[in-house]
């Protein structure tokens, strides 16, 4: 499968199938030999053994052969892993922010989105940080993969070739739902980008008119445990939420409370105070990723969700 | 230990028949006779790996189909974790050391045991309490941990699930590895025959001795490391948790600076079997026997240095990355000149195609395409598109199922008539064979196509692109265990009902062949005195064989 989705992706191929050629090639090699003495010395021809204790020229030949082609081998990987580690200066840089489950891209102007927005052939620097454990960024199409660990900031950086849709995987495993943390990456020609970054033409939300509430919703991760259509996930559903009573466990303790204002923005920034019976105890905090107004429009959203 | 020339107070019998302090189950688990700890280690692990052969079959089974088909995803992750933990701690490291080291290590350098009787005894028990905690920790507080057997931090810091008591069981594990390893160490310095020299020691032999220094270098290691989690977990001191300026890069490097060596405690020993079966079968010297002994080494201790090839996008340095992809590279030339020494060994040999040979090819072929898709992934740039996907998954199946565990079972052919004294039906074990390496293959090789397709691993769900290979592959399990349950019905009918081994059926030279079978309680009436090499057939080489 030769592909050219990104700048990247043809040093990768190429490198694989070199080593995998010569692979291939000793593998057949062997086994030939394998089968071939196994068929020809068979006991039942009555041939008898005869002892070699060994060859010194061909104890010599299969170490030095071997030894410069693995030289070759890992020299064709590192010049290719190379360009991989050098940014070129005028990369557009996106912060990919990473959080059980699911991706967040924030643009240099501010712009927040799920999706991973591009221009076709212009290189991009991806500043990866994660809020809670180790994840990482693979796109496979595009032969990119990085850790995303908490505490420090990683980058990878690719120029993709191709417009269209690709896939974004999380392939370090992160718990629960790791399987659902995907996204996606959306290469689309510079012309509609510049649009779609200076907004001055509505994205296709907008112009499905979604509301703000529910934007940030998707964009915060909120909706990979917090259903809106009624079904319950990791966490409750968010559908008919507010003014609903639920049982909370304040500690040990269980009680019954409604479900208001009040209660919702604490569930945000203090999940484990009074969390509802019967679900995990494994929504994290968020204290200092939601800004006062983000929470207000959530709310707002929340309490039209019927 | 290592007196000479005790006359055996045993005559006639075997290890089975001695009587000891205890009786019944007891004089297995309180004996320090080293056959009978082999044989409390074969059946402990063949146990763990059929509970872990279930559990592989549950996952292939739940990723048929993309979507949920058996099982919620919390069940998913908490079995692919158990799946790999009871792999590689209770069946793979273990291995073939264990088992078959403790039976046949002694024998094959003309001992009666090992250096250190009671601390072997000891292993196994430490081996079986790990055990015995790892399962009572599925059922305690938190429920079956769910980290994967890489237990990586932050997460593993952070899941509510029963990490600590896990953990704790594979801590008591490596130590059982350790006293094992210093075990064999020992043993093999201080209680060759006279006459058997480092040269003349069998290969297994050998592998064993690399194996051991691993053992006891490596270990202590991730014994600490994993201390170190369970401190965490109770108190929050932060070494790991970056929230708490830990570093989860730090706990990546101290974990796999044992478990990268650690596959190579599994491989190395596995290699020591194939290179004592081959000549065997081929009737003729090894090829190259100081190779081959020497090549061992050399893997053990390249092999210790190899282990960042783990973390090339783990955010490790670049400087770090190349160093351990070239060290990574030089690790192949070992590996290869054991496979072309086997190969060459074969060259004018007069071979029998017997059962524990055909898994003895079978290994060098699946081995090698383990060895050599490890050496594609080596390579920076591409590592980096294959990292963490199922490329790997079929990378370490190859590797170890194909390599160890295949070796393995060619162990137990090779050696059931001695250690048992009985003889399984050949022509059926030839079937299970067969059945087991279309099943291996159907099942792996699929994996390495989704690795490339950019199918990651741990996924409990998947895309609908990645559905044709996954249901390849699951109809491989299928046939996998179809031929483990005839390889194992056949075996176990064989050691009830099974027609009276000779006490060398394979026409083999070692000097386990010398004595009876099953072995008397000693081994040797008289310790043998050696006088050449390991593989000289058609000569007597041990004049006071019994029987």
């Amino acid at each position: 499968m030769i592909s050219g989705y990104s700048n990247l992706a043809d040093t990768v191929s190429s490198v694989f199938l070199f080593i995998g050629g010569i692979c291939v090639a000793l593998l057949v090699l062997i086994t030939f030999f394998m089968l071939y003495f196994v068929i020809k010395y068979n006991r039942k021809k009555n041939i008898p053994p005869v002892n070699i204790e060994g060859n010194t020229f061909l104890e010599i030949t299969w170490t030095i052969i071997p030894t410069i082609l693995v030289l070759v081998m890992f020299y064709y990987g590192w010049t290719g892993y190379k360009v991989m580690r050098v940014v070129p200066e005028d990369a557009m840089v996106v912060k990919v922010t990473a959080r059980m489950w699911s991706w967040l891209f924030e643009y240099e102007n501010g712009t927040q989105s799920d999706v991973l927005n591009l221009p076709v052939g212009k290189p991009v620097k991806l500043l990866l940080s994660s809020q809670d454990v180790i994840h990482s960024f693979y796109i496979p199409a595009f032969r990119i993969k990085q850790d995303v660990v908490p505490g420090m900031e990683t980058y990878a950086w690719f120029t993709p070739a191709e417009l269209g849709p690709y896939d974004v995987f999380c392939a370090e495993y992160c718990g629960l739902r790791h399987s659902y943390m995907l996204a996606k990456a959306e290469v689309m020609p510079e012309e509609k980008f510049n649009e779609w970054y200076s907004k001055e033409i509505p994205t296709e939300k907008i112009a499905k008119k979604e509301p703000l509430g529910l934007e940030l919703i998707k964009a915060k991760g909120c909706d990979g445990c917090h259903t809106r259509d009624g079904s319950p996930l990791l966490g409750p559903t968010f559908k008919g939420v507010f003014g609903r009573k639920e049982k909370v466990l304040t500690g040990t303790k269980e009680r019954e409370i409604m479900v208001d204002e009040e209660y919702i923005r604490k569930s945000m920034l203090e999940p484990m105070a009074d969390q509802v019976a019967g679900f995990p105890p494994i929504m994290p905090s968020q204290k200092g990723l939601l800004t006062e107004a983000e929470i207000a429009e959530i709310i707002k959203y929340l309490k039209e969700l019927k | 230990m290592a007196d000479e020339a005790v006359v055996s107070n045993y005559a006639g019998i075997s290890f089975y028949e001695e009587k000891g302090r205890y009786s019944g189950l007891l004089s297995w688990v309180f004996s320090t006779n080293h056959k009978r700890i082999g044989l409390l280690y074969l059946i402990s692990m063949l146990t763990f790996f059929a509970t872990g052969v279930f559990l592989g079959l549950l996952l292939r089974l739940e990723l048929i189909a993309p979507g949920k088909t058996i099982m919620e995803p919390q069940t998913y992750n908490a079995i692919f974790t158990l799946h790999g933990v009871i792999m590689i701690f209770l069946f793979i490291i273990p291995g073939l050391a264990a088992p078959f080291g403790n039976f046949f290590l002694p024998i094959l350098i003309g001992a009666k045991d090992v250096f250190f009787p009671r601390l072997n005894l000891l292993s196994w028990w430490l081996f079986i309490s790990g055990a015995i905690l790892a399962i009572i920790s599925l059922f305690t507080r938190g429920g079956p941990i769910d980290t994967g057997w890489t237990f990586y931090a932050p997460y593993s810091i952070k899941t509510g699930t029963n990490v600590s008591l896990a953990v704790f069981a594979v801590f008591l594990i490596g130590f059982s590895s350790i006293l094992t390893g210093l075990n064999f160490l020992t043993t093999i310095h201080r209680l060759r025959a006279p006459g058997m020299k480092w040269l003349r020691l069998p290969l297994f032999v050998w592998s064993l001795y690399a194996t051991g220094w691993i053992q006891i270098l490596a270990t202590p290691i991730i014994g600490i490391t994993l201390l170190l989690v369970i401190l965490e977990r109770f108190f929050g001191v932060g070494f790991f948790d970056p929230a708490k300026g830990g570093d989860p890069i730090l706990y990546q490097h101290l974990f796999w600076i044992y478990s990268h060596p650690a596959v190579y405690i599994m491989i190395i020993p596995a290699m020591g079997v194939i290179s004592e079966i081959i000549p065997v079968f081929a009737r003729k010297t090894i090829f190259g026997y100081k190779a081959i002994a020497f090549s061992s080494l050399a893997i053990a201790l390249v092999g210790s240095l190899v282990w960042g090839h783990h973390m090339f996008v783990s955010g490790q340095s670049y400087t770090a990355d190349w160093i351990f992809s070239l060290l990574t590279f030089l690790v192949a030339i070992p590996s290869g000149i054991k496979v072309f020494n086997w190969v060459a060994t074969l060259y004018k040999g007069s071979i029998e195609l017997a059962t524990p040979l055909l898994y003895a090819l079978s290994f060098i072929f699946l081995f090698s395409i383990g060895g050599l898709s490890g050496v594609i992934q080596s390579a920076l740039a591409v590592n980096v598109h294959l990292h963490d996907t199922y490329w790997i998954v079929a990378h370490f199946h190859y590797v170890m199922f194909g390599g160890a565990g295949f070796a393995f079972f060619a162990a137990l052919h090779h050696w059931f008539p001695k250690m048992f004294g009985r003889m399984y039906n050949r022509r059926r074990a030839k079937w299970a064979w067969f059945i087991l390496f279309i099943g291996f293959n159907t099942l792996y090789l699929p994996m390495f196509i989704l690795g490339w397709q950019g199918m990651p691993r741990r996924y409990y769900d998947y895309l609908p692109q990645f559905h044709t290979g996954h249901l390849i592959s699951t109809i491989g399990s299928w046939i996998l265990v179809s031929g483990l349950i005839l390889m194992f019905a056949n075996l176990i009918h064989a050691f009830f009902k099974g027609v009276k081994a000779d006490n060398n059926p394979w026409g083999g030279s070692t000097l386990e062949w010398q004595i009876a079978s099953p072995p008397p309680p000693d081994n040797f009436d008289q310790i043998p005195l050696i006088e050449h090499g390991p593989y000289i057939f058609g000569t007597q080489i041990f004049a006071d064989s019994r029987g």
